[in-house]
């Protein structure tokens, strides 16, 4: 018991000396981060311009809430306010031709639909988000179900 | 009453015994220089931000949602203060507003939006005023700055060059209808007309 104790004890130690070899050799980089270190404030690259070309970008997956394709700086979302529904509220589509909420956003939790938007799906922002013009900091792999089914089963090619 | 009437407009009418013709006129000349200017300097005093924001009711509420609106802080570092949009420009239209401001004062005086409470409660009734006035007067303190006449399609979105080509061209909208809210809170609507809101389409 006290043998088996001490061996675990050696392990350990070797561990953490190991562990702090590397963080000493490697300087620290993060994707996001960058080589700034941990203890000091990165500068944060310049604020890019939100699209805002009003083309509607393609879904990923058939889930995805839509992007919005326009700026929405100042519009105010709150417990009072919803900007955003002064063009897209279903008694609005008609004058301002924009894009009508989808059904789902009257359902209630239980699936019945009710006149107004359901409270859940009031806050828009939660889902739908305007876009940058920018690198993504971080490496996307993501494929999309026809590209993935194709791969995996290329002499079938997918349906639609 | 007619006697004195009468009294007043015999002395008036009667050539002056004791002061020459120089000092009346002069006399007259410099004095109404020192009341007009008194007077618009006055006026002008009142039509300064710092004048607005000297109660706390505009400082702690309007002022501060100002704040982070474009019309106070953007790259070019040009901003719109209170009068700029709130007050005409025009001389006899700027002294009908100030006659208006009168109620404002007996606000102020009686405490009828002294606390957040009370301006929130107020908010949806102050600004329907504002609309009213900027719908009234075809939103000129908006072309004050925002000429209609000088506005670039090409370098607009497609979205507003689509809407200010018809709807602001044809003069069937002014800017109000559209840009409520873009340089304080909006207030609350009751929440069955929350699809409508002020809407775009307001009478």
């Amino acid at each position: 018991m006290g043998r088996l104790r001490t061996q675990l004890g050696f392990l350990l130690a070797a561990l953490v000396a190991a562990t702090a070899a590397i963080a000493v050799a490697a300087p620290f980089s993060d994707a996001m981060r960058g080589n700034t270190p941990i203890v000091d404030e990165p500068t944060p690259p310049p604020l890019q311009n939100q699209e805002n070309n009003d083309v509607r970008r393609v879904r990923s997956h058939p889930m995805q809430p839509p992007t919005i394709p326009h700026k929405i700086d100042g519009y105010q979302l709150d417990r009072t306010v919803n900007r955003c529904l002064f063009c897209h509220a279903r008694t609005r589509i008609e004058e301002t031709k924009a894009i009508p909420l989808s059904v789902t956003h009257y359902m209630d939790r239980d699936g019945s639909v009710r006149g107004d938007v359901s409270p859940r799906r009031y806050f828009c922002t939660q889902c739908h988000v305007p876009q940058d013009a920018v690198k993504p900091l971080v490496d996307n792999r993501f494929e999309d179900f026809d590209t993935a089914s194709q791969r995996a089963a290329p002499a079938k090619p997918a349906k639609r | 009453m007619l006697r004195l009437l009468r009294r007043y407009w015999v002395v008036v009418r009667r050539p002056s015994h004791y002061l020459s013709l120089g000092f009346l006129t002069i006399g007259g000349f410099v004095a109404g220089i020192i009341f007009w200017g008194g007077f618009n300097t006055a006026l002008e005093l009142t039509n300064t931000e710092a004048f607005c924001i000297s109660c706390h009711e505009m400082r702690d509420n309007v002022y501060v949602e100002l704040q982070s609106t474009i019309h106070f802080t953007n790259r070019s570092g040009v901003r719109a203060k209170c009068p700029d949009c709130h007050v005409p420009h025009d001389w006899t239209d700027k002294v009908a507003r100030k006659m208006q401001a009168s109620k404002e004062v007996w606000g102020k005086i009686f405490g009828s939006i002294n606390t957040r409470e009370k301006f929130e409660a107020a908010r949806l009734e102050l600004a329907q005023h504002e609309w009213e006035r900027l719908k009234a007067n075809n939103s000129l303190e908006c072309r004050n700055c925002h000429g209609y006449d000088y506005m670039d399609f090409t370098r607009q979105s497609p979205r507003a060059a689509a809407q200010h080509s018809t709807m602001l061209a044809s003069g069937e909208r002014t800017c109000i209808d559209c840009h409520k809210g873009i340089a304080h809170r909006l207030p609350a609507l009751p929440v069955t007309k929350s699809e409508k809101q002020v809407s775009m389409a307001s009478p």
